[in-house]
């Protein structure tokens, strides 16, 4: 619509904002409103465009809201134009005029996303509701705005945010980070409110099916479509392996799962009979046709080994009208599209001779030798030469119905010898050269874990809270060591008489045998009376006894705590040397006896690092190189128990002994700098040992501090700890603890 | 022998043909093991037809046939005989693989290393040149019969590290190997046994192929012939193709969440 001078000039006139810029874009700007609201539209929308000049808050305001509203009303309506300014100004008196910008800058894109102006509206209260209670995250949330939509639901990014001020209350100089979505429990926290099925759900499922069904090992690639919003990425496959979207919803009536499957079919099918062609043999148009005819060639070869996937497929295709596409349209695609379907369903209804004549070509080829990789581009030209018109150059083109949203994008299918100078291009990376069976690249180093942590107050769990970094302990001297357990000459030979008894009480009688020890009396006297009846008696009347075998698999998981370093009341050790000690005679006494075991310690120094120490793994032996590693352990720093226990669990998950033992040695109650709340932590480590317990992991715990009755058994259960009250005396309860626990 | 006049030969004996599909030579070598009385030892996945094939040979070679299947509670004398207390005393009765070796018939030891190995030594006498089974508690040296022939079969797929027969058991047989066959033997086979259509049979034979692909991903042995014979047998019966498939190829071999709905897809896909 073209607008008269005097017109625009009137409108502007209604403008009372003297902003000099706005005169540079009103005319377009006016032309879009026009074209999107009433008069009386337009006219709110001037209004509010006062409004958000009157606040005061920077010259492009105005500029922005101008150019973005008609957008927003054209997805929710015109209602919400003013809700918009007025979202504006309760953000500039909620001090937090650094959000409005970016707001009113993403405002379109949201609305496109809801389409409703009263859910518009909740993400406007949404908005301000955060910046009255946490002034600094409204900035960073109205930026992720995009992402947030890209990904979930308005009730998610509610969820999402509520979820965000609540466990951010004591840490308000993180709340950037978190709205912004620079920290890992961020995103872990959006997965959690996504719908649809993730690909990190079901990898395992997608890797057995690819193996299964098509016998390929390569690598899956998820990729996110949040990122690039206006172009949908699609699946596509290239030397690093298939490159798949990180979540499919249920649609076209496929579940998620089905979804993913047909699009690995279809990349499986080319990796297996697609060989690239020369691209540069052909035209962008020759490419168009080539490319269906090869999707429904390997397809073809697809279904004659799984027809189910015809059905499967047949959902997701879509069937375009015959007269769809309009005068002046390029419809090329619309009709490769409809020869696709038709390709593809053989009861596709169509009456055009040239759908009729090709499908017919494409069948009496792939009658003679499916394999042959010149069909699709011999079928592929000559459809070209019979059925370009001029319309095809037209710069529109009809994309309706012409995306089949299972299949790559075919970059596979090409060979570059030439760079290519075309816009729109996906072919820079495209790897067609190599196949797609490539060594995975080596991991090298320990990344930190993460671990979610319970919330009490909310009971849910925070998702990927906690990092843990690991690390193996340098190592110290191990002479020393040797002297301590010198110092324990008497005590460790007390102890090594205790595990010999041990041993050989662990007997298991095996019955019904025809020879062994003794004699089983009531076997012998059922055979007896079974003589009298003058009946053949069962002759395995003997039983014997087997060396039972322990199966037991124990970590020691020991609290380095800047509190191990004091000395013990009355005496001149201190906690850590005692830690030390004792552990050694309890290694002495676990390897005499055979069982695995592991040692490991643990601090922290808020939630972003805990430590986790590894003194002994369960496959090295008790050795020197152990011993040095236990005389170098150092203390420091704070106790977030839950975490270490959880890293701790992962460890002994994967143990296959019957029982699994994770002793924790500790002096006091868990606490962490960064937590005010002291039932915080203690809730938390409570959750973790019942996370074991569900596991088939027995916890126990060593506590040497004496009040330590009012919590551990919270945490721990009532027979799941002892307080060991002369903490002088704990080089000789430690290993007899764990003898009496196994026995 | 006094005792042979008790035992009826004619039990023992494959009246019938049994049906067998030779996939390789393995009928020829088996005949040139059995000419000169060698042990002969089958290796190969469960269901594949190791002991079909025994039945075949001792029908074409017209000998009896005496099979035992391997436990781990077996012991000594449940292979060689014990003596049994009746009213008037003792009396010993042969066992199975003693009955072989006096009566001359093929003694087939079926999935042997479920046996303890100190049961298994007991075979080794009738392995080598001596051919002779000592029997120590009735103090009677057995001389095997010219027709007994030793044969075990052995499945090395899902044995655990703790059960594998000795060096020395081992070195006193010969081996062939067995497998699924080629699918297309495979189909002829599932189509005979059940009597449906060769096309039903190629796709039940292309589902175990989906699973067999899995061993060693969370599935210990794919999909046997064995099994995929029964789901045509179930179709052959009536029942509907997608239900039998998961009735007897899915069902029974795993409890694998991920594997099952994976299979699960591939019975939509391919009976699809």
């Amino acid at each position: 619509m073209t607008l008269r001078e005097e017109d625009i000039a009137a409108w502007r006139a209604r403008l009372k904002c003297s902003v000099s810029k706005i005169d540079d874009i009103f005319a377009d700007a006016l032309a879009d409103a026009m074209s999107a609201m009433s008069n009386d539209g337009v006219a709110k929308w001037l209004e509010g465009a006062d409004i958000v000049c009157a606040l005061g808050r920077g010259r492009d305001l105005p500029v922005i809201f101008l150019e973005e509203m008609p957008e927003v009303a054209r997805h929710c309506g015109e209602g919400v134009v003013l809700a918009a300014a007025d979202t504006a100004r309760s953000l500039s008196m909620l001090t937090a005029p650094k959000a409005i910008a970016p707001f009113l800058q993403n405002l379109p894109f949201v609305a496109r996303r809801l389409r409703d102006a009263e859910l518009l509206r909740d993400w406007m209260r949404i908005l301000l509701h955060t910046a009255k209670v946490a002034r600094e995250a409204a900035e960073p949330l109205a930026r992720s705005a995009p992402q947030l939509f890209a990904q979930v639901s308005i009730a998610g990014v509610k969820n999402w945010v509520e979820y965000g001020i609540r466990v951010y209350a004591s840490q308000p100089w993180r709340l950037p980070d978190y709205f912004g979505l620079q920290t890992a429990d961020a995103h872990a926290a959006l997965q959690r409110e996504r719908s649809g099925t993730l690909y990190i759900d079901n990898e395992r499922r997608l890797r057995l099916y690819l193996r299964s069904f098509w016998g390929l090992d390569a690598d899956f690639r998820p990729y996110s479509e949040i990122f690039d919003t206006t172009r949908k990425p699609r699946p596509y496959l290239d030397r690093l392996g298939f490159h798949i979207p990180d979540v499919y919803e249920d649609a076209f009536g496929v579940s998620g799962i089905d979804r993913y499957r047909a699009a690995i079919a279809h990349m499986a099918a080319h990796a297996l009979w697609t060989r690239p062609f020369l691209a540069d043999n052909f035209s962008p148009f020759q490419h168009l046709a080539i490319e269906i005819f090869e999707d429904a060639r390997v397809e073809w070869l697809a279904m004659a080994r799984y027809p189910g996937l015809r059905a499967l497929w047949k959902k997701m295709h879509p069937r375009p009208e015959p007269d769809a596409c309009p005068e002046g349209y390029s419809c090329i695609r619309h009709k490769l599209a409809m020869l696709s379907y038709a390709l593809l369903d053989p009861e596709h209804g169509y009456d055009d001779p040239m759908i009729a004549r090709y499908t017919a070509l494409f069948a009496e080829r792939m009658a003679a030798d499916p394999h042959d990789t010149k069909i699709a581009p011999e079928l592929g030209v000559k459809w070209l030469t019979e059925n370009y018109t001029h319309d095809f150059r037209s710069p529109n083109i009809w994309f309706q119905d012409t995306e089949v949203p299972y299949r790559d994008d075919n970059r596979y299918l090409w060979i570059f010898l030439e760079d290519t100078d075309d816009e729109d291009d996906f072919h820079s990376d495209h790897g067609a050269r190599d196949h797609i069976k490539g060594p995975a690249a080596p991991d090298d180093g320990i990344p930190p874990r993460h671990y979610p942590e319970w919330d009490y107050t909310a009971q849910t769990y925070r998702p990927d809270w906690v990092t843990v970094f690991e690390r193996i302990q340098p190592a110290g001297d191990a002479a020393h060591i040797d002297e301590l357990l010198k110092k324990h000459e008497l005590l460790a030979r007390r102890l090594k008489k205790v595990v010999d008894l041990l041993k050989p009480q662990l007997r298991r009688r095996i019955r019904y045998q025809e020879m062994g020890d003794e004699l089983d009396v009531d076997m012998a006297v059922r055979a007896a009376i079974d003589l009298r009846m003058n009946v053949a008696p069962d002759p395995r009347v003997f039983q014997s006894y087997e060396q039972h075998g322990r199966d037991i698999a124990m970590l020691l998981l020991i609290d380095l705590s800047e509190s191990v370093k004091e000395k013990i009341p009355g005496g001149d050790v201190t906690l850590l040397q005692l830690a030390q000690e004792s552990t050694a005679l309890l290694s002495e006494a676990v390897q005499a006896l055979g069982d695995p075991f592991a040692i490991a310690g643990f601090h922290s120094n808020t939630r972003f690092e805990v430590r986790y120490t590894h003194v002994k793994g369960f496959a090295e032996p008790w050795g020197e190189e152990a011993k040095a590693r236990l005389a170098a352990m150092e203390a420091g720093l704070s106790t977030r128990m839950g975490a270490a226990l959880r890293c701790a669990g992962d460890q002994l998950r994967n143990r296959r002994e019957e029982k699994r033992i994770l002793m924790v040695l500790t002096d006091g109650a868990p606490h962490d700098i960064d937590v005010a709340d002291p039932q915080y932590l203690r809730e938390d480590a409570r959750k973790a040992v019942i996370e074991l317990q569900a596991d088939g992991i027995s916890p126990f715990c060593i506590s040497l501090d004496p009040k330590a009755d009012e919590y551990v058994t919270d945490i721990f259960g009532q027979t799941g700890y002892t307080v060991i009250d002369h903490i002088e005396r704990l080089p000789e309860r430690l290993p007899t603890l764990f003898l009496n626990l196994t026995k | 022998m006094a005792d042979d006049a008790h035992i009826d030969i004619s039990q023992y004996m494959i009246e019938e043909e049994p049906f067998y599909q030779p996939t390789g030579d393995e009928v020829a070598l088996y005949e040139a093991a059995y000419a000169r009385r060698l042990p002969v030892m089958l290796k190969g996945p469960t269901g594949c037809g190791k002991s079909r094939f025994v039945e075949y040979m001792a029908w074409k070679l017209k000998k009896p046939l005496i099979t035992v299947a391997c436990n781990e509670d077996m012991t000594a004398a449940d292979l060689v005989g014990r003596f049994l207390l009746d009213a008037e005393g003792t009396r010993w009765a042969d066992g199975p693989l003693t009955i072989a070796a006096r009566i001359g018939a093929i003694c087939y030891l079926d999935e042997v290393v479920e046996a303890r190995q100190d049961t298994t030594v007991v075979i080794h006498p009738l392995t080598d040149h001596r051919r002779t089974l000592p029997l120590d508690k009735k103090g009677e040296l057995v001389k095997a019969h010219p027709d007994f022939q030793l044969v075990i079969s052995y499945n090395p797929g899902y044995q655990s590290l703790m059960k594998d027969l000795k060096q020395s058991t081992k070195q006193r047989f010969t081996a062939l190997d067995f497998d699924y066959p080629e699918p297309e033997v495979e189909t002829g086979i599932v189509a005979r046994e059940a009597g449906i259509d060769t096309e039903t049979a190629a796709k039940l034979v292309e589902l175990a192929g989906r699973a067999r692909a899995l061993k060693g991903h969370g599935l210990d042995e794919g999909i046997s012939t064995r099994l995929i014979v029964y789901a045509a047998q179930l179709i052959a019966t009536g029942v509907e193709p997608k239900a039998a498939a998961a009735m007897a190829m899915v069902r029974p071999i795993t409890d694998d969440a991920d594997i099952r709905d994976t299979l699960m897809h591939a019975i939509d896909m391919v009976l699809g």
